[in-house]
């Protein structure tokens, strides 16, 4: 480290005469919270990869998984990472309604995602493959189910986000707000990939 | 009440008449005492009229100066309670020999240690750390507020409402009897099948939001919004500590979640993570808890090191002793803090290689952690050192936790930890560094910062009485724990077989009885300075001949802090300021830019607490009603864009005018 040398005749000035404009905190404040939710999904990951393989004389991955279900799934949410990419930029060029088609459609990809995953859910259960059968499906059905919770929480707070700039435009709040939303969103993307490879392609290959 | 069972289970889930513990005297005499106290407490704001004020000016308040305040007072009513369940361990423990029972029967007694662990560290220490942060930081920086001051109210409130949630459980139902830290199986539904663990878990759900949504602010303030000038390298260091603190919730709270939630899965829905059937692994419950319990012990303590190195420097009238030296060591505890956390179960059977690592970790944290020590000596060695009660404090934190950071290590070696495991020596080493450390760091810092935030001095004589009976009681009370863990005695044992044991038992009573004085004295002296407060004024805003911004300003702030951003060139701000002849702005005043007050905070959290009863008792529909409720007042909030205005300018002049009169009285 530098040491400053302090000069004791010299008098600076002590204070601003104008108001001090911080740089905003909210990029900032909102990935420290996305890296606060990582964790939450590090941990399932993590139990996961503990007790994943305890099947408890039960079924394992390689007998419950459908691969080319879940491929669809994938793709689902991967396309609406890029409609919400395409609603930024449309954001960017200060078009609102085709930033709010855009969103309109993310939104429905993002709701195919979650029936998909509903449909499947409930065919496991129905074959007997509850979260309760054994650690595996208890690790699986939170892990899923916490990103696929996540994702509806994603989809309200669209709805709420387009419900915001149909009304006020695409103000500089409005903008921040979208600005979050994008970064929420193409982290479930992220993290869906992990949960692809990890517990479906690993489940089932490995 | 209702003829047909299956109604009244819909209606109330398992709550029932029963869950009220009428039949228990102590918790009668409690309840008695409680809502006498806060009949009173409610007769007298009626009386003063100040329902308005309460809630224009503190309920709904995001200035983090009363957040920081309301905080603190938290804390100290928290104290209360978690210090009565310490005293009642204490009298049971000493009386409980040669065939006695004593008068709190095992299934009390150990909800009573249980509540004791999770009050201290979440409804005591948390708030205290917290409260401290959200005052002093803003101040230290020449900051006007926090980061996001709405979410600011709404974690204050959340935590409140996880400290209510584990207050009701006294009156409505029991606590957890598992320890503060409920490891399955015990926890699990199988053995824990009423309502205790449920009270756990969402009392440190609701405040866990609440806990990190403030680390996460916090950061965000401390990174973004400092004074024009001040680098990392020149900030205070109470706010150098106090980012680690913020990083260290943030990376470690999610854990805690996490965990809970996976526990709260096996209780609610029957899923198999830490049951000892069908591929449970409860070790990993043990796991992951201490990898945020860990780091935990580090978010308390780092303030408090703060606090003292605030207080070393301006008591000894000397620039801090190492202030780089100071800042790595910090950075170094809480990258290291990470690395230790399987050294609370060596005896797990991980095996030699594994417990040697940790046993090393461990014992490297006591490096960074003596530098520190040495850091402080050296700012005392040759300064002109005031004795004041912060300073006290100071030097009695620096004997204790030296005491208590020594058998630290003895614990870390683990063929010692295998002896010593779960023993009394433990009880006595964490009391020793979290007393000794984290709760001297705090009185000493409501010592340090009270004329900051009220405009008058705490009264000196009983601060001594406070300080000296705090610390003979510290000694008395838990150096006999040493004894007791070295011959074997393990805790959480309600009763005992060997009456050669009780003397120590009787001791460390004492030492409670004298902690208990310890306490009243600093309740006196709260009283008693407040009824002097004319004559303790103070008119400066610098009662202490301080070295950082938060002295610049008035004793207490204006709301808006500061009537210009000040421009920092040294670590020590305000002491610079002084010595280089700095003169206080007197026109030129500018209108000031602030966040406005709002309820919605308080409002969610109230929705929030129902949510968390509804939930331990499985009233379904209440739970989900205010669910619905909670996430739509919270969409609805968003729609509010109206959140700030303009304090005029004028109105800046006429606060700066008053003070200059104030400020030229004193010459």
């Amino acid at each position: 480290m530098s040491v400053t040398k302090i000069d004791t005749a010299e008098k600076p000035q002590f204070y601003l005469t104008e108001e001090h404009h911080p740089e905003g905190s909210t990029n900032l404040g909102f990935w420290l919270y996305i890296m606060s939710d990582c964790l939450i999904f590090a941990i399932l990951f993590a139990t996961y990869a503990v007790v994943g393989r305890n099947y408890a004389a039960g079924p394992s991955p390689a007998d419950l998984f459908e691969l080319p279900l879940v491929a669809v799934n994938t793709a689902m949410l991967l396309f609406s990472s890029i409609t919400y990419g395409f609603a930024m930029l449309q954001m960017e060029r200060g078009g609102k309604a085709e930033t709010l088609f855009w969103l309109a459609v993310t939104a429905v990809f993002g709701a195919i995602f979650i029936g998909l995953e509903l449909y499947e859910f409930v065919n496991l259960i129905h074959e007997g493959a509850g979260p309760q059968r054994s650690a595996f499906l208890s690790a699986f059905f939170t892990l899923v189910g916490t990103h696929g919770l996540h994702v509806t929480f994603g989809i309200v707070w669209l709805l709420t986000l387009m419900t915001q700039v149909a009304k006020h435009g695409l103000v500089p709040a409005n903008k921040r707000r979208l600005m979050c939303l994008s970064m929420f969103w193409h982290f479930l993307d992220v993290v869906w990939i992990g949960v692809f490879s990890f517990v479906y392609l690993m489940g089932v290959v490995g | 009440m209702f003829s047909d069972p299956d109604i009244q289970k819909m209606i109330f889930g398992r709550l029932t008449l029963d869950a009220i513990p009428y039949h228990e005297p102590i918790l009668v005499a409690t309840f008695a005492a409680v809502a006498v106290g806060g009949l009173a407490v409610v007769a007298l704001i009626t009386y003063l009229k100040f329902w308005g004020p309460l809630w224009h000016n503190w309920v709904t308040s995001i200035d983090h100066k009363k957040i920081g305040i309301m905080y603190i007072i938290l804390a100290i009513v928290m104290l209360l309670r978690g210090f009565a369940d310490a005293i009642m361990m204490r009298l049971q423990q000493a009386i409980a020999f040669n065939g006695n029972e004593g008068y709190l029967p095992p299934f009390h007694y150990d909800q009573v240690f249980t509540a004791h662990g999770v009050i201290m560290i979440f409804f005591v220490a948390m708030p205290f750390v917290t409260g401290f942060m959200n005052f002093v930081v803003p101040l230290q920086i020449g900051a006007r507020d926090v980061s996001f001051p709405f979410l600011n109210n709404f974690s204050f409130w959340m935590t409140t409402a996880g400290a209510i949630i584990v207050m009701l459980s006294l009156f409505v139902g029991e606590f957890a009897r598992t320890g503060w830290l409920a490891y399955p199986p015990l926890s699990g539904a199988a053995y824990s099948p009423g309502v205790g663990v449920d009270y756990y878990i969402w009392g440190l759900q609701i405040a866990g939001v609440g806990t990190t949504l403030s680390g996460i602010n916090l950061i965000a303030t401390i990174v973004k919004m400092r004074a024009p000038g001040m680098t990392f390298m020149k900030m205070p260091i109470f706010t150098w500590t106090a980012l680690c603190t913020n990083i260290l919730i943030v990376a470690s709270f999610p854990i805690l979640t996490a965990t809970l939630v996976l526990m709260t899965l096996d209780r609610y829905i029957g899923t198999n993570f830490f049951t000892n059937d069908l591929g449970g692994n409860p070790m990993m419950y043990v796991n992951l808890i201490w990898i945020w319990g860990h780091p935990e012990v580090y978010i308390l303590i780092l303030p408090a090191f703060g606090i003292f190195s605030e207080i070393v420097a301006t008591f000894s009238s000397k620039r801090l002793f190492g202030y780089a030296s100071m800042v790595y060591a910090t950075c170094v505890i809480m990258v290291l803090s990470y690395v230790v956390w399987l050294h609370h179960f060596f005896t797990m059977g991980s095996g030699a290689s594994v417990n040697a690592f940790f046993g090393i970790t461990t014992m490297i944290i006591s490096i960074p952690t003596g530098a520190k020590l040495f850091n402080w000596l050296f700012t005392i060695y040759r300064g002109r050192v005031r004795y004041d009660v912060p300073m006290l404090w100071t030097i009695g934190f620096m004997v204790t936790f030296t005491i208590g950071g020594m058998t630290g290590v003895m614990l870390a070696v683990p063929p010692a930890d295998f002896v010593l495991h779960n023993s009394l020596f433990l009880i006595a080493h964490f009391h020793n560094v979290i007393i000794g450390g984290v709760l001297f760091g705090m009185l000493a810092g409501v010592n340090y910062w009270f004329p900051k935030a009220f405009g008058f001095k705490l009264d000196e004589f009983w601060g001594k009485m406070s300080f000296w009976f705090w610390l003979i009681g510290f000694y008395f009370a838990f150096m006999p724990l040493y004894v007791l863990g070295l011959m074997g005695v393990t805790r959480r044992v309600s009763q005992f077989e060997d009456p050669s044991l009780q003397i120590w038992f009787v001791i460390a009573a004492f030492g409670a009885v004298l902690i208990a004085i310890g306490i009243a004295c600093f309740l006196i002296q709260l009283v008693v300075s407040f009824r002097r407060r004319e004559e303790l004024k103070d008119e400066t805003g610098d009662p202490w001949n301080g070295r950082t911004l938060e002295w610049s300003t008035s004793s207490p702030p204006p709301q808006y802090n500061f009537a210009f951003t000040p421009i920092v060139y040294d670590h020590d701000g305000w002491y610079d300021m002084k010595e280089r002849g700095y003169v206080r702005p007197l026109e030129g005043y500018i209108p000031i830019h602030m966040p406005k007050n709002t309820g919605m905070g308080a409002i969610l959290a109230f929705f929030a607490l129902i949510c968390g009863f509804a939930l331990i008792w499985y009233i379904w529909w209440l739970a989900a009603v205010t669910f619905v409720i909670m996430i739509g007042l919270g969409i609805w909030h968003t729609f509010n864009y109206d959140r700030d205005f303009h304090i005029p300018a004028e109105e800046v002049t006429a606060v700066e005018n008053e003070r200059t009169e104030l400020l030229a009285k004193q010459v």
